[in-house]
């Protein structure tokens, strides 16, 4: 019997060797330890042995039995530990060093500047209003102290419309409808009006790389008690060094607006050169930016404000400039172009 | 415009003072001076008078004279010179050896044959005109040898002001005016301006002339003889040059140099051919040719002077050729008058005729100028020419005055509208210095507002805060922010909304935004065979190709999408633009703000398109709104949209718009394969549909269970309807997970997920649930799948 034994754990021996999948492991766990297994048959035999024999033997089956089943615990981690490294293998190298694929979508560059500025504003208390593209004739013009046949209506060549309408020419056609909508607030509750509103604007003129008929303005206003030039020099110096995120020089000088009084030319210094002089800025170190002023009584009038209690400043920006400033972007009509191998180029930017 | 600082200094004494700085300083507070500033003369020097003492022929050319002139030394001194005015006698500027003129050194040199040493120069080499005919004759005795610079002021600085800067600043368009804003500026007098005494002529017979037209305010004119002089002095045609005018003859140059000098126009006429100076409108149109020769259409609303019923004059624009002033006049009549400027301004732009009398009438001149401008005139006149005579008395007529302007307020609405502190004394002394009448008593100013300002530029209180705070510098403002209490600012729901649609087009489905015109483009249009849908049209469109306003961007997007073909096989762009829907009732545009979406694709199928367009539909209302959309077929209404699969988009049972597939034609000249679809949706109409609440809804810790079952429908709304409508709070699930078409039709295989909160669902009961759908769909006719 013995020599059965040590014959058994031999034979499992060189068989687990041949060993390779976990399959062939169960139907040899199977075919030595299951419940007609060689070995179980051999101990099944166990009966006939002499009460001397017995334990002897018994001992010595057990210790094949261990024997066999460490070594399929064995071979069976070894194979498990093959199989693993065969699925790393498996896995092929990528060349992460190809050029990727970077299709995305695209914002307008007047949606990015505008965001931009839009932010800036509401981080100062401003609301964001809207307005209209087609605008009446008082909206645009008289409301603005422009009368009929002043001057100032030449200066706009505006797009007319049959029934007497227009394509605004200017975003300060929405200040009469701003002050009435928020008149009430400021004159009941002390409630400042501080607005800008984004648009569209209309000239009816001729393109070229510098001149477009549809453009982006975006006009502020701030009307409280005792506003000053003073606050209006403050704000467009911090509001504009916000714009360009950089400390910038402001200086006003007289210019004329219908609807402000008094009215300035707002020049920066130059971003390019700070002030030195380059070819940029002509040499002068400025650059001529927004036209800006005191509100108009008879503006503010028209809007159902008292001119006599309450004052205010007014500000235009040029998106559109701003927008060819900060890209870089040299010919104006590249903007409304529909062009996606210029536009497309424009992904977030904030 | 040009100007003299040499003509600025005649009225205000600059002696000590950086006139450069002026220059800049008078940028900042009155008007925008041009970046280039010419300093006239800087480059010329060596440059004396020299008298010509013999000439001799040159013995091998026709043009060339050997001179010998005297240059006040103690030789004469040998030259060639070329000019074919040179005679004996004759005084010129000549450059010495070692003079520069511009870039040129004089060196002494010999030629043809004969050593030159210098040069005699013509006006124009010394720069004071453009005149190159001949050498400089100096009919002035000064002693050979002066420099010329002693003799002439040819030394000067000239800056240009940009125009449009002073639009609003009728005192601005001549130098005395210009003069007093320096003045003002650097803390000095300004000179009164010298003129003649007229009431000296007061004894002497009227002109006869009368206004019979409103539109002239004001008319003064006098008559003068015996003008001998023809030839203006240097001085003058130097100052004329440097201001950007051609000298002509004395009497033109004398207007011209009035008209820089105080901004006042002035015309002369031959006597003769106005006797009766009358100044009207006429009924009927006629032609009408100015003294450039040019034959001009006058119709009823453009003013004209006239010899009785005669034209001889376009008012404030141009003087006729008949009546100008030739050689043999002896009696001239001199016109100083104002008028209307808006009629003058429009007399200008129809008769698209603009001079530098008609520039100054368009900004409101002042009426009291006119006769100041005749005293000055007749001052300048008889200094230069004493043997002229006055023939008539001033003759002024004055029918339109400005009201007197004044102006109170006190020292608080100063300091509020400035935020900072000016003294009462800076205030008064700055208004006086620009001819203001300020009086302060107390804290309350009283001003009142010079004629020169009050034809329309300062009427109002806050003009005032402008003459103050423009001379008192804002660059010297101390700035501060304003002290405002705090409010919340409410975002604008409208504005939220789009920047939450462009978010979600660009990040979560790659489109890229576009912008347009809001008008059609015929040309675009035709090439797609797109009709150009009727609605409101530009009446002054300058290119007749965008003179409709479109009702729709979805044909502006297909033009777009056609410019884009080569761009890539595959694309979708988008642009939150306007529309206009005809007009409302009101008579005013009905003016809609739009989303439109067009995806082109060559490698996918319409079908693939469609969807993806309406499931990035759905993500925008569900996200944003929270809501789902639903949809209806509708008819096309333009002849881009397919008939098949154009449907309504409807939110809440609101319709935002359609979405559709592009018309096969229109499609194939786009691109003969690709699929093209497009969605367009009112983005107020979207905006104002209510958000729903986010709810908790808590997972059940309970297994569900998932229900499939087919029904044969082509489609699923009334499937979907059936589900909404057994409004089972169990089912948490509804998908489409499979479609199949066989003889009986096509049929949906439709999963619905089940599942309670509180305990494990049955299969029972959720038949019972499921069996209530298909009862209902089975009595619309709507058979299980077997």
């Amino acid at each position: 019997m013995k020599e059965k034994l040590e014959a058994i754990r031999k034979k499992a021996e060189a068989e687990l060797d041949s060993i390779t999948s976990p399959e062939q492991i169960e139907s040899f766990r199977v075919s030595v330890l299951g419940k007609k297994g060689e070995l179980t048959s051999i101990l099944k035999m166990m009966g006939k042995l002499s009460a001397e024999e017995r334990p002897v033997m018994g001992q010595l089956a057990n210790d094949v039995r261990s024997f066999i089943e460490e070594k399929i615990t064995e071979k069976a981690n070894e194979i498990k530990e093959k199989e693993m490294q065969r699925e790393i293998d498996s896995m092929p190298l990528f060349d992460v060093s190809a050029p990727s694929d970077l299709s995305r979508g695209s914002y307008h560059p007047i949606t990015l500047v505008q965001r931009e500025c839009e932010r800036i504003f509401k981080s100062m208390g401003f609301t964001v209003e809207d307005y209209s593209e087609v605008v009446t004739d008082y909206e645009c013009f008289e409301s603005l102290n422009i009368p009929k046949h002043h001057p100032a209506r030449d200066m706009q060549d505006t797009y007319y419309l049959e029934n007497g309408q227009l394509l605004k020419s200017q975003t300060s056609a929405a200040q009469n409808a701003i002050y009435k909508k928020y008149k009430d607030a400021l004159i009941n509750d002390g409630v400042p009006i501080k607005a800008i509103f984004p648009g569209r604007c209309f000239r009816n003129e001729a393109t070229d790389a510098c001149h477009e008929n549809t453009f982006f303005q975006m006009e502020g206003v701030m009307v409280d008690k005792d506003i000053s030039i003073s606050n209006l020099i403050y704000f467009m110096k911090t509001m504009l060094s916000e714009v360009f995120q950089k400390d910038i020089k402001v200086r006003l000088r007289p210019g004329f607006f219908p609807f402000v009084e008094p009215g300035f030319e707002l020049d920066i210094s130059c971003l390019i050169c700070g002030g030195e002089g380059c070819p940029s800025c002509k040499h002068s170190g400025w650059l001529e930016l927004c036209p800006c002023g005191m509100i108009h009584p008879e503006v503010l009038k028209a809007g159902g404000i008292d001119p006599e209690e309450y004052t205010g400043y007014a500000f235009g920006l040029g998106l559109t400039r701003l927008a060819m400033m900060k890209y870089g972007i040299k010919d104006i009509r590249d903007l409304n172009s529909g062009s996606l191998k210029s536009l497309s180029q424009f992904t977030d930017d904030e | 415009m040009f100007l003299s600082m040499n003509w600025i200094a005649d009225f205000v004494d600059l002696t000590g003072l950086d006139r450069l700085d002026l220059i800049h300083r008078f940028s900042l507070s009155t008007a925008e001076v041009e970046n280039e500033i010419f300093m006239k003369g800087s480059d010329l020097s060596g440059v004396v008078v020299a008298e010509i003492k013999s000439v001799e022929p040159h013995p091998d050319s026709k043009k060339l004279h050997l001179l010998k002139v005297d240059i006040g030394e103690e030789n004469l001194v040998d030259v060639v010179c070329g000019a074919p005015n040179v005679r004996v006698g004759m005084k010129t500027a000549f450059a010495k050896v070692g003079a520069t003129l511009g870039e040129i050194t004089i060196t002494p040199r010999p030629l043809a044959g004969f050593m030159s040493n210098g040069m005699c120069c013509s006006e124009k080499e010394i720069g004071i005109s453009d005149d190159h005919s001949g050498i400089m004759d100096i009919t002035d005795d000064v002693p050979n040898g002066t420099d010329i610079k002693d003799v002439y002021a040819i030394d000067d600085i000239v800056f240009e002001v940009d125009n449009k800067s002073l639009t609003n600043r009728p005192d601005l368009w001549g130098h005395y005016g210009i003069a007093r804003e320096f003045a003002a500026l650097a803390g000095r007098e300004l000179k009164p301006l010298p003129t003649a005494d007229l009431s000296a002529y007061d004894s002497l017979p009227k002109v006869d002339m009368k206004i019979e037209d409103p539109l002239c305010q004001r008319y003064s004119c006098l008559q003068v003889e015996n003008i001998s002089v023809s030839v203006s002095p240097v001085n003058m045609r130097i100052r004329l040059f440097y201001c950007g005018m051609r000298a002509i003859n004395f009497l033109a140059d004398l207007t011209n140099y009035l008209m820089l000098e105080m901004g006042q126009p002035m015309h002369a006429f031959d006597s003769r051919k106005v006797e009766k100076i009358r100044i009207k409108r006429f009924e009927k149109p006629f032609v009408f040719q100015t003294l450039d020769g040019v034959n001009r259409n006058i119709d009823k609303n453009t003013l004209m002077i006239c010899n009785d019923n005669t034209p001889v004059a376009i008012a404030g624009i141009m003087g006729g050729l008949d009546s100008e002033i030739v050689d043999d006049t002896t009696t001239l009549t001199l016109e100083s008058a104002t008028f209307d400027a808006v009629s003058i301004r429009k007399s200008t732009v129809r008769l698209a005729h603009r001079t530098d009398a008609s520039m100054r009438y368009e900004k409101c001149l002042d009426p009291e100028m006119t006769v100041p401008a005749i005293a000055r005139f007749v001052e300048l006149l008889t200094s230069v020419d004493s043997g002229v005579k006055v023939v008539s008395s001033l003759t002024d007529e004055y029918a339109y005055r400005y009201d007197k302007i004044t102006l109170d307020f006190d020292k608080a609405f100063v300091d509020k509208y400035t935020g900072i502190e000016i003294d009462s004394d800076t205030i008064l002394k700055t208004l006086k210095s620009l001819g203001f009448e300020a009086k302060k008593d107390g804290d309350n100013f009283t001003v009142g507002v010079p004629s020169w300002r009050a034809t329309k530029d300062v009427t109002i209180k806050a003009d005032i805060i402008e003459e103050i705070t423009r001379i008192y510098g804002y660059d010297n403002f101390d700035i501060h922010t304003s002290r405002a209490p705090l409010y919340p600012v409410r975002p604008y729901e409208e504005k939220t909304v789009e920047d939450k649609i462009k978010d979600i087009l660009v990040k979560r489905y790659s489109l890229h935004e576009l912008h347009s015109y809001i008008w059609a483009y015929y040309d675009e249009y035709k090439a797609l065979g797109i009709e150009v849908a009727d609605n409101i049209k530009l009446i002054n469109a300058t290119n007749p190709n965008i003179e409709t306003i479109r009702r729709s961007i979805v044909p502006t997007q297909l033009v777009q999408v056609r410019s884009n073909v080569g761009f890539a096989p595959e694309f979708g762009i988008f642009e939150i633009g306007r529309t206009v829907n005809g007009l409302k009732d009101d008579g005013l545009c009905d003016e809609h703000k739009k989303l439109c979406i067009t995806l082109y694709s060559k490698t996918n199928s319409v079908e693939t398109l469609y969807f993806r367009l309406r499931d990035m539909l759905c993500v925008l209302s569900s996200d944003i709104k929270h809501k789902e959309l639903s949809f209806k077929a509708t008819q096309p209404e333009y002849n881009y949209e397919h008939p098949r699969n154009l449907n309504e988009i409807y939110c809440d049972g609101v319709p935002l718009g359609k979405m559709g597939i592009v018309f096969p034609s229109v499609a194939k000249k786009i691109d003969k394969k690709a699929a093209i679809v497009f969605a367009e949706i009112d983005i107020a109409d979207f905006a104002k549909i209510e958000t729903a609440p986010i709810v908790y809804d808590e997972p059940s810790k309970f297994p569900g269970i998932d229900i499939d079952i087919s029904f044969v429908s082509d489609i699923f709304a009334p499937i979907g309807d059936a589900i909404r409508e057994a409004k089972c709070a169990l089912i948490k699930n509804v998908q489409v997970i499979d479609t199949y078409s066989d003889e009986t039709g096509k049929s949906i295989t439709t999963r619905l997920t089940f599942s309670h909160p509180e305990k494990t669902l049955t299969r029972d009961e959720v038949m019972e649930i499921v069996n209530g759908i298909i009862e209902k769909l089975q009595k619309n006719g709507i058979a299980l799948k077997q």
